[in-house]
């Protein structure tokens, strides 16, 4: 095989992982901080996904339409916040899991109400779908090099207001011990609904930017959301710094496998048993990560230091 | 002590018993399908209830034994062994040895890391089931012949199903009930409510655990050939993690370790799905999108009906 196949799809891999990582970071804040399994943040993506295609009919320009969108997932996340996951914090993850569960199934349906159950795709603006040459035969489009260039940005925004402002100040002490925080004043719910906002805005973001490159439709969410939860599984649950590497990790792991164990398998074994057992290993890979590093190391990657 | 509770649940299986001539009385075939379908899923139900409920191990993956059971009867109708006897015990058997094999690795974690665990495992067998091209793949297996017990009984006879998957419910509801209430089951629970106490007095929570895990599982083993004959029909997508969730939500709402939880849940659960679909009375909205009501049932029901459909029947389950 040769190098620029290789380089293409590694920056395939930094593509997917920058994409988990943008909603496994607000996961793992909720997780984190609030105490909250989440299983509809995979729908806050789809809700962002659907605000782009639907506000870039509107304008027509997409950076003005990624704005909209993402304010719009900021302010549905804070409603859901609001209105319903506000009383979970306090319960065990088997309510939060169901009643998660059921918003996923009301997210779905409505998305369906409102634009119908087929797919919709949007055309990327001509200024967005053009090839960059990063080296000799390596064309590379240029609109997913932008989502490598916004996810990194946003990775290092995030360790910023984290670790260097009086907002990530406040995170960090809500989730090693609410009560004390809590105490000395500060408004912890309201902390909680600008967080759930945050993390939802980020899930927005991502959905934004899947839009052009898959499919947008219901159930979309879901889809990725078990790799998200992979992703933060094998990070350590609670941890932005695991966030980062788990979704590397997984991008990478999850692209190459499926692009190259098919051939390496056909070195090793016959060729129709690579082909038959091929793309299903290549889809179990990560989830074999991901059983592999909780039996090595139960917290994960990075274990948080809260709680 | 014959408790109230007791009574309530014994009613509702007078009733179930009492469904056949009734729906052969109305001309109802259908109901006879649903409700076998609805104690399918209380059989399901049932066995996750053993680990979720009293052994306090949140499973989502719990579809990978549908699934596993459903697959058993498939694959070997296909290759032309329609014995039923030996399909279902291949279920069973299977279904045991992958329980024991993720629940080894699984047990051993908790909380949120559970519950991760054991669907990154689902997803697994999934992913198997919708690779296996010789079985259907993604498109799934039809059943061409239904299990066949050689005379004992006939499943193509409606009747004759029902009342053998009603046995099976009432025989599973009382093994359950046996089982939680003997030693190994009180370990069990005192493992849900204390670990460090319960390993204090000398008991290792590890193989009462791992018991629990493979036995849970090889019930629902069970469940999946009786669903793969149900439905003449098997896809991965019993497999899918959103049958994991339904498992679950039918146990929550019937109400966690309650013997007759489970049967009120998986009840409630399909026939309100049912309703919302195809009961004309509703409005057509309401049928076009039942899953946005159903989805809003569900967060209510975690929001307000704490202990689940048990926890308004007269009575109290057990002193704890």
């Amino acid at each position: 095989m040769n190098l620029t196949l290789v380089a293409e799809q590694a920056l395939n891999g930094l593509q997917l992982g920058v994409m988990l990582f943008l909603l496994a970071a607000g996961l793992t804040l909720v997780f984190g901080i609030m105490n909250l399994v989440n299983l509809a943040h995979g729908a806050l993506y789809m809700v962002g996904a659907y605000l782009a295609a639907y506000f870039f009919g509107l304008t027509d320009s997409f950076p003005l339409a990624a704005l909209l969108a993402v304010a719009g997932t900021l302010v549905v996340g804070m409603i859901v916040e609001l209105v319903a996951l506000r009383t979970l914090y306090q319960r065990d993850h088997l309510d939060q899991v169901l009643a998660t569960f059921g918003l996923i199934l009301f997210f779905n349906e409505l998305v369906a109400i409102l634009w119908g159950r087929s797919s919709i795709y949007f055309a990327l603006p001509p200024w967005l779908s053009g090839h960059v040459e990063l080296a000799a035969n390596l064309r590379y489009p240029l609109y997913r090099l932008l989502i490598i260039a916004v996810g990194l940005s946003v990775a290092g925004l995030l360790w910023y207001v984290v670790a260097r402002t009086r907002l990530g100040m406040l995170i960090r002490a809500g989730a090693s011990n609410r009560a004390m925080v809590a105490a000395l004043g500060v408004d912890i719910r309201l902390l909680y609904t600008v967080v759930f906002g945050f993390g939802a805005a980020l899930a927005g973001l991502a959905g934004v930017l899947a839009g052009p490159i898959y499919a947008v439709q219901p159930g979309m969410g879901e889809l990725i959301l078990i790799q998200v939860f992979v992703v933060i599984v094998i990070g350590g649950i609670g941890s932005i710094r695991g966030a980062l590497a788990g979704a590397l990790i997984v991008g990478m792991v999850d692209t190459l496998g499926r692009a190259f164990l098919k051939p390496v398998l056909s070195t090793v074994v016959s060729p129709t048993a690579a082909d038959a057992a091929g793309p299903a290993l290549a889809s179990m890979l990560i989830y074999l990560l991901m059983a592999a590093v909780l039996a090595f190391r139960p917290e994960g990657l990075f274990p948080s230091r809260g709680s | 002590m014959i408790t109230s509770r007791t009574w309530v649940l014994v009613a509702i299986l007078l009733l179930l018993a009492a469904v056949p001539p009734v729906a052969a009385l109305l001309h109802e075939p259908f109901y006879l399908d649903l409700l076998r379908r609805v104690m399918i899923f209380a059989i399901a139900a049932t066995s996750l209830n053993l680990i979720l409920g009293y052994g306090g191990m949140v499973s989502f993956g719990h579809a990978a034994y549908l699934g596993i059971g459903a697959y058993a009867v498939g694959v070997l109708a296909h290759h032309g062994i329609d014995n039923g006897w030996l399909q279902w015990g291949l279920a069973i058997g299977a279904s045991a040895l992958v329980a024991a094999a993720i629940g080894s690795i699984s047990v051993r974690t908790s909380g949120i890391y559970f519950i991760m665990i054991t669907l990154a495992f689902t997803q697994m067998l999934y992913y198997l089931g919708v690779s296996m091209t010789e079985y259907g793949g993604d498109d799934g297996l039809r059943l061409k012949v239904r299990s066949q017990f050689s005379g004992f009984i006939d499943l193509n006879d409606p009747t004759s199903f029902y009342y053998l998957v009603f046995a099976i419910l009432v025989l599973f509801l009382y093994l359950t009930h046996r089982l939680v209430n003997s030693r190994f089951g009180l370990v069990l629970q005192a493992v849900r409510s204390n670990e460090a106490r319960t390993r204090a007095i000398g008991f290792s929570p590890y193989p009462y655990r791992l018991a629990a895990f493979v036995i849970s599982g090889a019930m629902c083993g069970l469940a999946g050939a009786l669903l793969a004959n149900q439905t003449a029909f098997l896809t991965p997508e019993f497999m899918n993690w959103t049958r994991s969730g339904e498992l679950m939500f039918m146990v929550i709402l019937g109400g966690v370790a309650s013997t007759a939880g489970p049967l009120l849940g998986a009840a409630t659960l399909l026939l309100l799905e049912d309703m919302l679909q195809g009961w004309s009375v509703l409005p057509k909205w309401v049928n076009d999108h039942w899953q946005l009501y159903l989805g809003v049932i569900l967060v209510l029901v975690v929001l307000f009906a704490r202990r689940g459909l048990a926890g308004l029947l007269p009575g109290k389950e057990r002193d704890d």
